[in-house]
């Protein structure tokens, strides 16, 4: 087991210098000097060489790129900012919990109603419940999060006062963000556990623990529920990629100071380093995301787990 | 009847997704008669006497801040959002059909690159990639439909090339191709009208997905920017009145969660009209 | 028929349609039988012939959602089981004193619940007699004995046993409260010919030894010689034919479809060109045809036949379905 979490590592790392170099390529794309940019026109040729030699910028691409692996993966050198010149780690870390308990709280959300509905929704196929359900999902599915954002601060903090619409000082604060990006993704988590769940309860073995007297409620959650579990799991996995970008977002329409807001912030200011720094963290935080989903899936599915013990082979 | 027949049949069974149906012909026509409806003048026209005012008979859906009809700023911004949708959901599944068929189809080696290479492109959440891109070159329209591109064609290739590959087994292309070419070019002949179905079901999911972010991409100010009435910019303008006129928010999000919305349902009816297993 | 206290099971008239959302298939039509307690029964036909719907019948596991039993009694120990209210046929009957063995072995092991667990799970459901987790432990082992596994291999999950090693597990879950009936729905079909005996062999051998009635379901002629007792043929919902097994292999009458059935088996004696299948296609079951079901494909179809619902022709313990032995008389115009 220990073999096949090390083995995945091992592969993130191919995947990050390919995020590295296409962030990299996408931003080298930008017209125009940065050192123009940054210190304006006014400033003097030794100004803008030395930005250039501060910042590496007189060298060619690859060389850059090159360097830009070798300080990420020997130090954790995300870039240096060309606005603030300090290194965009440290915005990094200041900023992620924020972002991080946004992400986590919403998929938990999401998760919880998604789930439970959908598995209800499944099992009393055709029935009203299902149905309104369904529909409400639909519609969830399709809401823009920045609107749903805005509907929900004029219900709740507006109107009811309830909770505060912006920044991020008490756990009250999170509770809108949460809400925001929770509600589409539970939609979405709902139909798809909806439809495993119905192909579940379709199988043979299903059939097999109703002939033996199984009472319903285990038919369900031991034998058809634990089996769809698995690509249900999967699933939130890939959402969690929608998900940070929304995350993104909902900073922004709740003004609270996470990765998302700075590195809109950075695009605004053409930043550059901050935005490569910024966003090939999420990407790296996205990658150990789907890592810990692979690894949760080959605990829960004997089938992967065999593979990759002792005991496996028939 | 033929299977296209019948498909069209089994959708037109669904109420709901005729309904989405209606609503994504709506769109077309208001683009193409927008300005018959309600020229786009009238909601450039300033009136500051007649500003942040609530739906009434003369302004339907009310007045912005700076006295402008609502209603034909909703109206035109239909345009926007669809001139970016349509474009870059059509190159991406054309790009993706091709990638797709030559990852199924032509050498294992160039398979396992392709996907190597989606796999890196997929790590990035899309709304980053986005951002990327208009960080390099600006927001504008043209810059925007790169930007969506570049974030959809990955998830293209891979949908093209796994509903390709389920309908012609690896086995049977290694067969024919150890028989000589000429069936292979049979197999493509073949294989991708079968897969159209698929793959428009697979489009109208894109075009959904990028209504949605090409108006998250305005509203932070990354996107189309004001004056330009596309929906999601109506709505950065809007956040500062949204205690003091919230009817500047509802509309121009309905508008969007309607469009979003009517292409799920289309894709969805389509999606269960083509599988001809019976609905229990 | 014998007396009362005999008869394990009797099924009189039973109908059992599927419905779809625009038509009605009609899979079971009027199926009467009999059994003894220890009794085998083989019920004989082709893919579609409403084996399997009949045997999902008796323990009401059929689809709740499509399938509806429109008509008819199943007299189990004095109870109509179509009556039994479902958390009754859950507790009492189904896996304690009706079990069935299913067809593929494959699929129908929860893939992700260790063999024993599955085992168990029969016994936990029906303590009768309470036991502690230890006791149900032991007659997971004793069963797995039974049916030639080793008690080790409880902690396995499917996908490491053979084929022939998950069926063992599917006859084992079957017997483990001891039923007095099981269904056994085609068991070997789907694993290969070497294993077909042996599952077999031990099928009859663990029947024998526990006293079990059984149903055996299959199309498989060699199969019902061997281990039934009494045989029904099956055609297009309907029992055709049934009698002892002499009565079906031997007897003075015999229906055209057994007799095409026979026929399109290959003899090791005679040496021939072709085999001879029965000609044409079972009917579709939602539009089926009047009077005989059988007569669009029969050989020796009369003009009555087209028109007129054969009654059984008794004659001892074997009866047959088909105008060639009947008196004239029928069921009147099909509805």
């Amino acid at each position: 087991m220990i073999k096949y979490i090390i083995r995945r590592l091992i592969t993130l790392v191919p995947i990050i210098i390919g995020v590295t170099l296409v962030v990299f390529t996408i931003l080298e794309m930008t017209p125009g000097d940065p050192a123009k940019m940054m210190l304006g026109d006014g400033a003097t040729l030794e100004q803008f060489e030395a930005f250039n030699e501060k910042f590496g910028l007189d060298k060619p691409f690859v060389s850059r790129f090159f360097n830009y692996i070798l300080q990420l993966f020997t130090r954790f050198d995300f870039g240096t900012s060309w606005l603030t010149s300090r290194p965009v780690l440290d915005t990094l870390k200041a900023r992620v919990p924020i972002t991080l308990i946004i992400a986590v709280s919403s998929i938990a959300f999401a998760s919880t109603i998604g789930v439970s509905l959908g598995v209800i929704s499944a099992v009393k196929q055709y029935s009203k419940l299902d149905y309104v359900s369904r529909l409400t999902a639909m519609v969830l599915a399709a809401v823009p999060v920045f609107w749903l954002g805005m509907m929900l601060a004029i219900l709740f903090a507006l109107k009811l006062g309830w909770l505060p619409s912006s920044g991020t000082g008490s756990w009250k604060h999170y509770i809108l963000p949460m809400m925001t990006l929770g509600l589409p993704y539970s939609a979405r988590i709902l139909r798809s556990t909806r439809g495993y769940m119905l192909e579940a309860v379709r199988q043979d073995f299903v059939r097999t623990a109703r002939s033996k007297g199984v009472p319903e409620r285990y038919v369900i959650w031991k034998h058809a529920f634990l089996n769809a579990c698995l690509p249900v799991i999967n699933t939130i996995g890939v959402y969690m990629g929608g998900l940070l970008g929304g995350a993104v977002v909902t900073e922004n329409v709740f003004g609270c100071n996470g990765l998302g807001s700075f590195i809109i912030n950075s695009v605004k200011r053409k930043d550059i380093p901050a935005v490569t720094g910024g966003t090939v963290f999420l990407a790296m935080i996205f990658a150990l995301i789907l890592l810990a989903v692979d690894i949760l899936y080959a605990f829960v599915d004997p089938r992967i787990k065999a593979r990759y013990t002792a005991k496996g082979a028939k | 009847m033929s299977p296209l027949q019948e498909t069209i049949y089994r959708f037109s069974q669904n109420k709901v997704s005729l309904i989405g149906l209606a609503v994504v012909l709506l769109l077309i026509f208001i683009i193409i008669f927008g300005e018959f409806i309600s020229p786009f003048e009238n909601g450039v026209k300033q009136n500051i006497r007649m500003r942040l005012q609530g739906p009434s008979a003369e302004h339907w859906f009310g007045t912005d801040a700076y006295g402008r009809d609502i209603f034909t700023r909703v109206l035109h911004g239909t345009k926007y959002t669809m001139m970016i949708a349509f474009p870059a959901t059509f190159i991406a599944e054309v790009i993706g059909i091709i990638l797709g068929a030559c990852a199924a189809f032509y050498s294992r080696w160039f398979d396992n690159i392709l996907m190597r290479v989606l796999d890196v492109f997929q790590a990035i959440p899309g709304q980053l990639l986005a951002l990327a891109v208009v960080a390099a070159l600006g927001g504008s329209l043209f810059n925007l439909v790169i930007a969506m591109l570049i974030a959809r064609i990955p998830a293209s290739v891979r949908t093209a090339r796994s509903i390709m590959l389920s309908l012609v087994g690896q086995e049977y292309i290694d067969a024919a191709r150890s028989y000589g070419s000429r069936d292979y070019h049979l197999i493509f002949r073949h294989v991708i009208p079968n897969s159209l179905g698929a793959m428009i079901v697979s489009m109208t999911i894109n075009l959904s997905a990028i209504t949605l972010q090409v108006s998250s991409m305005s509203y932070i100010g990354l996107g189309v920017s004001p004056p330009t009435p596309e929906w999601g910019a109506l709505l950065s303008e809007a956040r500062e009145f949204i205690i003091t006129a919230p009817h500047l928010i509802i509309f121009p999000g309905i508008a969007i969660l309607l469009t979003a919305l009517s292409f799920n349902l289309v894709g969805d009816g389509l999606r269960d009209a083509l599988d001809p297993r019976l609905r229990d | 028929m014998d007396t009362l206290n005999n008869t394990l099971l009797k099924v009189e008239n039973l109908h059992v349609v599927y419905k779809a959302r625009r038509e009605t298939v009609y899979a079971v039509n009027g199926v009467s039988f009999c059994l003894k307690k220890g009794e085998t029964l083989g019920l004989v036909g082709e893919t579609g012939a409403g084996k399997t719907t009949t045997a999902y019948a008796i323990m009401r596991v059929l689809p709740d959602r499509t399938a509806r039993i429109v008509n008819g009694i199943i007299e189990f120990e004095g109870y109509n089981l179509l009556d039994v209210p479902e958390n009754l046929m859950r507790h009492g009957i189904r896996g304690e004193k009706i079990a069935i063995i299913f067809q593929d072995p494959m699929s129908a092991l929860n893939p992700i619940m260790k063999v024993g667990d599955q085992i168990a799970e029969a016994l936990k459901f029906h303590n009768k007699e309470d036991l502690s987790p230890e006791r149900i432990e032991e007659q997971v082992d004793r069963t797995l004995e039974l049916v030639g596994i080793q008690k080790e291999r409880k902690y396995d999950f499917p996908h490491q046993l053979s084929g022939g090693m998950k069926q063992r597990v599917v006859i084992a879950i079957a017997l483990v409260c001891e039923p007095v009936l099981i269904i056994a729905d085609e068991p070997t079909t789907a694993l290969d010919v070497t294993i077909q005996a042996q599952v077999l062999a031990m099928i009859d051998e663990l029947r024998e030894k526990l006293g079990t009635a059984m149903i055996l379901i299959t199309h498989d002629l060699g199969i019902v010689a061997q281990m039934c007792d009494n045989v029904a043929i099956m055609y297009a919902g309907e029992i055709i034919e049934i009698g002892s097994v002499e009565d079906i292999y031997s007897g003075k009458m015999q229906h055209p479809y057994t007799a095409g059935l026979f026929g399109s088996l290959p003899d090791l004696e005679k040496k021939t060109d072709r085999l001879h299948p029965i000609e044409g296609l079972m009917p579709d079951p939602t539009d089926l045809p009047k009077g005989c079901k059988f007569n669009p494909r029969c050989p020796r179809c009369m003009d009555i036949c087209r028109n007129v619902q054969p009654e059984f022709t008794v004659e001892g313990t074997h009866k047959v379905a088909c105008h060639l032995y009947g008196s004239g008389k029928g069921r009147g115009i099909d509805e």
